[in-house]
């Protein structure tokens, strides 16, 4: 998709592209971020999940050094200081700014020149770049002439046409339609493929399950989560779903607690037991099984879960209110 | 060391090619010559309106003889002290009485001068008369002494050099190039105020700052600026020496400043960029600190009235040289430049300014260093006691 762009080669590879240790970070009274701790394994695709306002944005700006923390240090790509290892990163801000008048192809060799790619090669690349994807007409255009998603596919060009070996992506689909989110996908996966690390953050929860191996879940400046999209699932039950031509029977009785109907539907919580117990006592029962199923959690469901949860316990807790800084 | 100066390189090539490659360029540049033109059109009109006559008519009712040698006196005096030096001279009829003559509505004069030369007499408003009568005075003591009256002959005697003379010329060279250079500097280091706002406002800060240091982009900017006054600066001083040599073919030679002409011509190109950074630098820490344009332009008449100050300070100094007012002006750093191209034109010795120069930088680098921990505290709401930064190296 992007040519000949690959991560530049690296002197050293260090277990974690990026690696932060108690970090903390406050705006007056409010704690963007509140003792993170969190190591991002290099050659990954990493997701910072979290709700509006959780802290995923001054996480990852304190992480590439854009901010200093107030508390705890951080590494990237094993340097404590991380501007010196700007040439190897790739920067996608949620708030996307570009210079209007600047041409598009001009546009991404001048992000490419801030991190050290020669202009004129930068320039070649980003010809290239645009020409593959479909945008060749337009790499002349001064950027304020681009639609947005253009505008923003130019950005995205300008984060990686130096090839480098970490990419920090902040909440890389919002905005882009539906074709331009598969194509970012699809991007991603190249780029990982390549052996680059892939950081990015996004309330989306979709674009996570689809491309991450590791996510971290934050809410209110903590991370409440660590581990594999799979493990997250894991930490809810699955839910079994019941259709009986009966609606009453003593078969009922081994109905778990918490079991709700809806439209002559039972909905419980897989006991922790297993199935085959309800399963006896529905057969000896006469309950007329017509259909049941056990549907193990989405990603989605362990977030709102998670998130909800800590919202939950921070509102029981100090009854701050989580505002974006 | 090398990662800033390569990032400055980066930003300073865009913000000089944005500014330079735009339409509004063109005007920038063509900007100072209108007051020029507007100069010749309103010059030709103020020729006309100063070659009209407008000194003041004396009605002389004399007799013949008396009213003949005042006249004579008038030619003889005017061709020593100027035509402009002495009223206009306008024979009346001796009847009616001058008061009567006075307060007609078609009257001309506004005094007349009657009786003898012996005891001439002044009629006409006090403030008037205020300011004729020694005129009228002189005229008739010259008309009495027509016949003994000689204009001594002053002998010349000719030398190439006048050290009073050489002084003199070199305080206005010291003076013409402090105005020149603090009008190029109000005229264009104006502009760094608002240099970060587009930054700010297009949200392209975020994607500089995580990828080069923030005196990086200061310098950058400053870098930029100081390019782009060079580029105004040689088409402005190249058309003006055009109209120079046009006008004049070449003339004379000037005085020299003190220094010489090539050391100087350097200095002033040095101490123009010295006074451009170190208030330019300035410039950008502030307006960096302003979220708006409106707030910029809020800023701009306290910064041009503090701008005033430090000229009229550097000025002074200028008539004062070795006074502890011109050293002073000499050391603060912001009319160290004004006060020491003063100085070049005035005083021959060349180690002050390699002194100077270094001083110079050196508050530039504090000030550009200043500005971006401000910046990156107030604004990118970043890091603790920035003045524990203030010595650290720039990449963080």
């Amino acid at each position: 998709m992007i040519g000949d762009i690959t991560a530049s080669s690296p002197a050293s590879i260090p277990a974690y592209a990026v690696e932060g240790h108690g970090l903390v970070k406050t705006f007056g009274s409010f704690r963007a971020v509140d003792g993170i701790d969190i190591a991002v394994p290099a050659g990954t695709i990493y997701g910072v999940l979290g709700p509006n306002g959780a802290g995923k944005t001054t996480l990852l700006r304190t992480l590439l050094g854009i901010i200093d923390p107030d508390e705890g240090h951080r590494t990237l790509l094993g340097e404590a200081q991380p501007l010196r290892m700007a040439s190897q990163v790739g920067y996608l801000p949620e708030e996307r700014g570009l210079y209007p008048s600047m041409k598009a192809y001009e546009a991404v060799a001048f992000m490419g020149a801030l991190r050290g790619l020669p202009l004129a090669e930068g320039r070649k690349r980003a010809k290239a770049m645009l020409d593959a994807h479909g945008m060749g007409a337009a790499m002349d255009k001064p950027i304020r002439q681009l639609s947005k998603g253009m505008a923003q596919t130019v950005q995205l060009f300008g984060t990686i046409v130096h090839g480098p070996r970490l990419i920090v992506l902040d909440e890389p689909f919002s905005g882009l339609d539906a074709i331009n989110q598969e194509k970012l996908e699809a991007l991603i996966r190249q780029q990982a493929r390549d052996g680059v690390t892939i950081l990015f953050s996004t309330h989306v929860i979709a674009h996570a399950d689809r491309l991450c191996e590791r996510i971290a879940i934050v809410a209110g400046g903590r991370i409440r989560f660590e581990g594999t999209p799979g493990d997250a699932r894991d930490r809810l039950r699955s839910q079994v779903r019941l259709r009986t031509r009966t609606s009453d029977g003593a078969w009922r009785r081994a109905l778990p607690a918490d079991t709700m109907a809806e439209e002559g539907t039972w909905h419980f919580a897989l006991p922790d037991e297993g199935i085959e117990p309800l399963l006896r006592a529905l057969i000896d029962g006469q309950a007329g099984i017509e259909s049941l199923s056990i549907e193990r959690p989405g990603l989605h469901d362990a977030f709102v879960a998670i998130a909800g949860e800590a919202a939950a316990r921070q509102m029981q807790g100090d009854g701050t209110q989580e505002v974006q800084p | 060391m090398m990662q800033l100066w390569r990032a400055a390189f980066v930003i300073a090539r865009r913000d000089f090619t944005a500014v330079v490659l735009s339409r509004t360029f063109i005007l920038f540049l063509l900007g100072p010559m209108l007051p020029i033109l507007i100069g010749f059109a309103f010059g030709g009109l103020g020729d006309k309106i100063s070659s009209t006559d407008l000194r003041p008519i004396v009605g002389v009712a004399m007799s013949a003889a008396d009213a003949g040698a005042l006249e004579r006196a008038h030619d003889r005096l005017a061709q020593r002290m100027g035509d402009q030096s002495l009223p206009r001279l306008r024979t009346v009829p001796s009847a009616p009485a001058p008061r009567i003559q006075l307060a007609r509505p078609d009257s001309e004069v506004v005094a007349i001068l009657s009786g003898s030369l012996n005891r001439p007499v002044l009629t006409g408003k006090a403030e008037d008369l205020d300011k004729l009568q020694g005129d009228i005075s002189l005229l008739s003591t010259a008309a009495l002494t027509e016949r003994t009256l000689k204009f001594v002959t002053v002998e010349r005697q000719e030398v190439t050099t006048s050290l009073g003379a050489q002084a003199q010329a070199r305080l206005l060279i010291g003076r013409v190039a402090q105005v020149v250079m603090f009008f190029l500097t109000i005229l264009l280091a104006g502009m760094i105020l608002s240099n970060l706002v587009e930054e700010k406002t297009n949200k392209i800060i975020e994607i500089l700052a995580a990828a080069v240091p923030i005196d990086a982009i200061f310098l950058g900017k400053l870098m930029a600026m100081l390019a782009m006054s060079f580029v105004g600066i040689a088409f402005w001083g190249g058309t003006a020496f055009a109209i120079f040599l046009g006008l004049h073919g070449g003339g004379g030679p000037l005085p020299a400043p003190a220094v010489g002409w090539p050391l100087f011509l350097l200095l002033a190109v040095l101490y123009f960029a010295m006074a451009y950074t170190l208030l330019g630098s300035l410039f950008l820490g502030i307006g960096a600190q302003a979220a708006t344009v409106r707030e910029v332009q809020t800023l701009n008449m306290p910064i041009t009235m503090a701008q005033m100050l430090i000229f009229f300070f550097a000025s002074y100094a200028v008539d004062h040289m070795g006074s502890p007012a011109e050293v002073a002006a000499c050391i603060f750093p912001f009319s160290s430049p004004f006060a020491m191209i003063a100085r070049a034109a005035q005083d021959g010795a060349v180690w002050p300014h390699l002194v100077a120069l270094v001083w110079q930088v050196s508050f530039v680098a504090l000030i550009i260093r200043v500005g971006v921990l401000l910046f990156r505290r107030h604004v990118m709401q970043s890091g603790g006691s920035w003045w524990k930064r203030l010595f650290r190296p720039a990449t963080r």
